[in-house]
């Protein structure tokens, strides 16, 4: 079907590449937030397991992603998180919002907002919050607000 | 969506930058027109559609398409599209999954696009994007449809060579036998040739096919994505076929169909219209009337 084109889509969604980075093969979570995102009304492109900082940060570029999902579980996101958003930033695209799901001990929450990542969504977490987040982020952008992983000034959800 | 300084984009993009050739496709993809240098005389890309019902391994195909043009070093940009969600306008794009080979090297773009993305309708917006894509350098261009039924044409408004793919479980072949895109095919591939059934799947459709014109009857093809298998003898056959004349014809039809559609689509009283229409106060042609205008 090529047609498509509904007169209703006003932009006010985000496109958002939901990745999993690294060795981590369980992806339940990513798929459930995926589907809730789409049901909220966002375009989301699910990247698969096991990606490299590198993939990740190129899919976000080739998409023209305004957002960037992270899943993992594996324990390695202190390394690959602060990877990928040094990536973002290295390559001209420090405007893109980098939130996170999965398991973060609490010990290392800050580490990663401070590498950029704006909101952290554990197990038991809402996905009407998550999309309550985004509904946030986005009039924060009409306003002229900074969302972005390069873009500091500390706003972070949660 | 900033929309300053378009030439320098177009600049950059055309010099291999991609993370503007993407911004780009999303103007593109918006609805916003480019304006193009006059003197760029354009450069010709070879298009290829991919259609076929869900599930037959067309992303897993393209995958392979990727590695063949990518050994040969040509480059290859990938435009998938799934469906939106008919409610929330959301949508989930997962094309990109099978493609092991889209995420890295410089000789290949990959971007999912979902059906309903569009203000001036799908095929408007990748008429435009295949032009962009051209003018920056991509020799060869895949279009992945949504898994389609029969009557899916629209496909022919873009491609200069269509790949029909279905797979070897597909049951009854009386399915064959209906017109709609098997017509238009150049060539009809049969994925999963590993799977049991696969020659027989195949030979039905090339008796089917035996009944109608011969000379301009597609070739039929048993190809493997998954091992690999048949992928060379595939990519012969698509540069080497010569498309029948009458869908020339076809094609102009279906773009001129493309733009009427998204002229309809991004009027600015369409909105008001269906709902005067939902109301009952004015019937369809009155509707139309009021658009044309």
């Amino acid at each position: 079907m090529l047609q498509g084109g509904s007169p209703f889509r006003i932009f006010d969604t985000m496109k958002i590449v939901m990745a999993k980075p690294g060795l981590d093969g369980h992806d339940r979570g990513a798929k459930v937030i995926a589907r809730s995102l789409r049901d909220g009304g966002h375009e989301v492109v699910y990247t698969g397991l096991r990606r490299t900082p590198e993939e990740i940060s190129r899919i976000v570029m080739d998409e023209d992603a305004n957002a960037l999902a992270l899943s993992t579980l594996s324990g390695a996101h202190d390394v690959l998180v602060p990877r990928i958003c040094e990536l973002l930033k290295e390559t001209g695209m420090g405007n893109v919002m980098v939130f996170l799901g999965g398991i973060i001990p609490d010990r290392d929450r800050e580490s990663m907002f401070s590498s950029g990542v704006r909101a952290i969504f554990g197990p038991g977490s809402r996905t009407d919050e998550i999309l309550s987040f985004l509904d946030e982020a986005n009039s924060r952008v009409e306003s002229g607000a900074p969302i972005g992983v390069g873009d500091g000034d500390g706003w972070r959800w949660n | 969506m900033e929309l300053m300084d378009q030439d320098s984009l177009l600049k950059s993009a055309a010099n291999g930058n991609r993370r503007d050739l993407s911004r780009l496709l999303t103007y593109v993809e918006r609805g916003i027109k480019l304006n193009y240098p006059e003197k760029t005389h354009p450069r010709k890309s070879s298009v290829i559609g991919i259609t076929g019902p869900p599930g037959v391994g067309k992303s897993s195909l393209i995958g392979r398409i990727i590695s063949y043009c990518n050994s040969r070093n040509q480059n290859v940009a990938v435009l998938a599209i799934d469906p939106s969600s008919p409610r929330s306008g959301g949508a989930l794009l997962g094309d990109r999954v099978r493609m092991e080979s889209a995420d890295s090297g410089e000789l290949v773009y990959v971007r999912s696009l979902s059906t309903g993305g569009n203000p001036g309708g799908l095929s408007s917006s990748l008429i435009s994007m295949i032009e962009l894509l051209s003018y920056c350098g991509w020799e060869n261009i895949v279009i992945e449809t949504v898994g389609s039924g029969q009557s899916e044409i629209k496909i022919v408004a873009f491609a200069d060579k269509i790949i029909l793919v279905d797979g070897p479980d597909r049951g009854d072949i009386i399915q064959a036998e209906k017109a709609g895109i098997i017509e238009l095919a150049d060539i009809i591939v049969i994925n999963k040739s590993d799977l049991p059934g696969a020659i027989k799947a195949a030979e039905s459709i090339r008796s089917s096919l035996s009944f109608a014109d011969e000379k301009k009857s597609p070739d039929v093809i048993l190809v493997s994505a998954q091992m690999n298998d048949g992928i060379d003898e595939m990519m012969d056959l698509v540069e080497n076929c010569d498309s029948p004349d009458w869908r020339e014809k076809i094609k102009i039809q279906e773009r001129l169909l493309s733009l009427w559609d998204s002229r309809l689509l991004s009027s600015p009283s369409l909105n008001r219209i269906i709902d005067e229409l939902q109301t009952g106060s004015i019937s369809l042609d009155d509707a139309l009337d009021k658009l044309a205008r």
